[in-house]
């Protein structure tokens, strides 16, 4: 397959208990327990965790790595610019995730290694598409790959939300969303027409949206709800909060209202029914089983290290589909239903 | 097959009954006669048997979206439900679909004969034309797996403020023995007179357990009480000089329990008798688990007759002399019942005793005894009550014995169905002997959902082993097991057989090895076996 295998170097980059670790360039790409160097594919609390020294991101990355991780050492840099740390070249490119997410190339003695992060090959209003990067290793996400998940269309998804927001309106119901503060939330803000009604954020939502918006990621005017907010006020509105606030009490002074969730996790009938929700929306940050399968033919690699998702099966199937193709375990936790879980 | 997806749709998408009623009148609104004759036989649970193998439909799907087996089958217990899984991996369609739901029923009845060529060409057809949501309910219809979670009581609402008529008129009618091909929407629903259908069932009245909100005087002035029975709830109704027998699932079931054919003799012209068919032989009644020997056969052979013979223990009569009597005191029901049994004078048909009581410790005690009456507990039932369609509280309680509880030590888990799909909710559960675990039982309810929320990341981080769709796991989490009874089988490893296992907690105050024994269970199979 494709790439030039001549030099292949099997250890590049290893599997350690701290992350994925780069001994040439002596950095970490996401780890999760505190290090030196930190690479940092994107901003969700999984993969940008609290305690390195130094963080190496996407520029656009770096306001939401300051407010949620305080104040960190943080270096920005843009999609295609080259850095090198003892020898080793490292540069990112969009993963088209969320905003400034980026799949994290690394090059020795022309060798290159693609780190994926999250990423989705459909479009997204606040993220940069995604890029394949041509490499010898992939190291990929597989949170959907099976092929039972193949995502509808960006139109189809937003018609649906919009049609039972207007049937929500007509039952003098509020419309409550469930989706992740960063990314899936904006994403939705930007997709959605704003003239069909008033659209109110939780707190969570409202921080992250004015990051986007300073940068020029999202146009409009999404107020915060805040304890002072009227009940009249909100009538028919759309609320966006994260699936952590949907089972709080925080939503009794919306009722009465009808809760959506927007995850890629309302493909099967049975998570949607476990989630006790009115609606699911099929709407994902990850790429679906067409998403993954060309994203891992574009890069032309021969091998695949598959991360988190269904690592074990997705492996299998690229290995009888010519890659040669292991599963290694990792922290990182792809898209999650379970409010009681990490917000992203 | 476009509006009937839709209310397919519309019903699997909400619980509340109320939008389920809407979304129901709104499909007899605009449905044909056809259709919605079709709609009531297949909510109320007549679905097509299946016409096509279910390895077969598998194969085409996983050709059809170029995927080999095993991967077709690891996301089928990912999804936990066939056709599901396969309209979610086929590829995508926009549906042009236009036939009506009739139309399709027919063509899925019509196949049923055809060459396997034949059925392969209509169903990857039939796959092209529709869309998603189209070929779940289809692949429901070919498969012969077609339910929904809608209560008769739901559809009866439904019809009843669509029609106009009475709730329990309604009910009546869609219980027995029709079908789309033997009646019209007319005959069904709206004639008032014609041909009746002799063998017609009444709707069965439910008791709910009896819980602490349940709070009365129960005073034998006022109640009657009766042992509690785990066989099969039956209605027995002789009529014209024919006997038929109905489970509560609404099987016609005459012909399995040649026992009842025995009556007809004896049993006087019109009555509808309501009981409990147990297992029982030479005064003692069997174990359930002899009962499900007979349950899924249609021929029974003569060793079987003679091993599990079964007989009806009768406890209610609804109708008498031809008419209706569900609107009689209970106490005048009864009446009538013991003169009915006493008339018959059969073997087969046992009158359900009273349990004599002056007081509430009275019955205690006698709940007490149950197991050694081979009952699961007491019946209450309000003398002045009439007998009710559907579940309803307040007249009539059942009243079980606590169930047995062993301790044991989760060892393989598997991925659920439905509201549980992708989640490790189904596990096996094992006891020691000397240092070894061994299984006995699987369990798959009695958690809450956070609960197995937890005990699925902790099966998808302690997986030792994988054999198909069951993992094996640490043996690490203790739970308590409830059980109605216990049984010998040599079908188990084990050598015993659980009545009804569900977990009842969650021992996280317990390390594995102060599980229970094998030789526990052994001794529990000595005393209530």
């Amino acid at each position: 397959m494709g790439y030039d295998q001549t030099k292949m170097n099997t250890q590049l980059l290893k599997f350690t208990k701290k992350g994925i670790y780069c001994e040439p360039g002596d950095f970490y790409i996401d780890p999760w327990r505190p290090v030196g160097k930190a690479v940092i594919t994107h901003a969700h609390s999984d993969h940008a965790r609290f305690g390195h020294k130094q963080y190496l991101a996407h520029h656009h990355s770096v306001p939401v790595l300051h407010q949620r991780l305080g104040k960190v050492q943080v270096q920005g840099i843009n999609y295609n610019e080259t850095i090198q740390l003892n020898g080793v070249k490292i540069s990112l490119h969009p993963a088209g995730h969320i905003i400034g997410s980026s799949q994290i190339r690394v090059e020795y003695q022309g060798e290159v290694w693609c780190v994926s992060g999250d990423y989705k090959t459909d479009p997204d209003p606040v993220a940069q598409d995604f890029e394949p990067v041509k490499c010898h290793t992939f190291i990929t996400e597989c949170t959907f790959g099976l092929p039972i998940y193949k995502w509808p269309t960006e139109e189809e998804v937003v018609a649906q939300i919009e049609g039972w927001w207007r049937e929500n309106q007509l039952k003098g119901k509020v419309s409550l969303l469930s989706a992740y503060a960063l990314g899936k939330a904006q994403r939705v803000l930007s997709l959605l027409n704003q003239s069909i009604g008033k659209i109110y954020c939780h707190g969570a939502v409202d921080t992250v949206n004015q990051i986007h918006q300073q940068m020029g990621f999202l146009q409009g005017n999404f107020p915060y709800l805040n304890p002072s907010t009227s009940k009249d006020e909100i009538k028919g509105a759309l609320v966006i909060a994260p699936p952590s606030a949907i089972g709080s009490t925080w939503v009794n002074k919306l009722r009465p209202f009808s809760v959506g969730i927007a995850s890629g996790w309302m493909t099967l009938r049975g998570s949607k029914r476990r989630q006790n929700v009115d609606r699911g929306f099929v709407l994902s940050d990850h790429a679906d089983w067409p998403g993954l399968n060309s994203a891992i033919k574009a890069t032309g690699a021969s091998r695949v290290i598959c991360t988190h998702g269904y690592t074990d099966t997705f492996s299998e199937w690229l290995s009888q589909s010519g890659y040669e193709a292991v599963s290694e375990k990792t922290l990182f936790e792809g898209e999650n239903l379970d409010a009681k879980s990490a917000e992203e | 097959m476009k509006m009937f997806a839709s209310l397919f749709e519309a019903l699997d998408q909400t619980t509340k009954t109320n939008d389920r009623i809407d979304a129901l009148v709104n499909y007899l609104e605009s449905a044909s006669e056809k259709d919605k004759l079709w709609a009531i036989a297949l909510l109320a649970g007549k679905r097509p048997k299946r016409k096509v193998n279910s390895t077969r439909i598998k194969e085409w799907a996983a050709e059809e979206a170029g995927l080999p087996m095993w991967l077709f089958e690891e996301s089928y217990h990912v999804v936990g439900d066939m056709a599901e899984t396969i309209s979610l991996i086929l590829p995508y369609s926009e549906g042009e679909d236009e036939q009506d739901l009739s139309a399709w029923m027919e063509s899925i009845l019509n196949i049923a004969d055809a060459t396997e060529e034949v059925k392969r060409e209509f169903i990857i057809n039939s796959w092209k034309k529709l869309s998603k949501r189209e070929r779940h309910v289809f692949n429901k219809l070919i498969g012969g797996s077609f339910r929904i979670g809608v209560s008769q009581k739901t559809m009866v609402k439904a019809l009843s403020k669509y029609t106009g008529k009475e709730e329990n008129e309604l009910a009546h009618r869609i219980m027995g023995n029709w079908s789309p091909e033997t009646h019209t929407y007319q005959s069904l629903i709206v004639d008032t007179t014609g041909n009746e259908d002799l063998s017609k069932p009444y709707p069965f009245y439910l008791a709910y357990q009896l819980d602490e909100k349940s709070d009365f005087d129960v005073n034998p002035n006022e109640w009657f009480a009766e042992r509690k029975w785990d066989g099969i709830r039956g209605q027995l109704i002789k009529r014209s000089g024919e006997i038929f027998v109905w489970t509560r699932g609404e099987e016609l079931v005459t012909e399995k329990y040649p026992e009842f054919e025995l009556l007809n003799e004896h049993l006087p012209d019109g009555v509808a008798i309501d009981g409990e068919i147990i297992p029982y032989k030479d005064g003692k009644v069997l174990a359930f688990n002899d009962l499900q020997k007979r349950i899924g056969r249609k021929t029974i052979g003569k060793k079987l007759l003679a091993d599990v013979p079964i007989v009806m223990i009768a406890y209610d009569l609804i109708e008498f002399e031809g008419a209706d009597i569900r609107q009689e005191a209970l106490s005048s029901r009864r009446d009538k019942l013991e003169r009915v049994v006493s008339i018959t004078k059969h073997p087969n048909l046992l009158l359900s005793e009273l349990v004599p009581f002056g007081t509430e410790e009275d019955l205690l005690h006698e709940r007490e005894n149950s197991r050694k009456h081979s009952s699961e507990g007491l019946m209450l039932k309000r003398k002045s009550s009439d007998y009710k369609v559907g579940r309803k509280r307040g007249d009539w309680w059942k009243w079980k014995v606590d169930p047995l509880v062993i301790d044991a030590v989760m060892i393989y888990a598997m991925r659920g169905h439905g509201r549980r799909a992708n989640l490790y909710t189904d596990y096996t559960f094992a006891v020691w002997n000397d240092n070894e675990l061994v299984p006995f039982t699987k369990a798959y309810s009695g958690l809450t959902d956070n609960e197995f929320l937890q005990v699925d990341r902790f099966v998808k981080s302690n997986i030792i082993e994988k054999f198909g769709p069951v993992r094996s796991v640490k043996p690490e989490l203790v739970f308590e097991i409830a059980f109605e009874g216990i049984a010998k089988s040599n079908r188990h490893k084990s050598g015993i057989s659980l009545r009804f296992p569900r977990m009842s907690r969650w021992r996280k105050d317990k390390k594995p090895n102060e599980a229970n024994t094998l030789q526990d269970l052994m001794e529990m199979l000595e005393n209530y076996g």
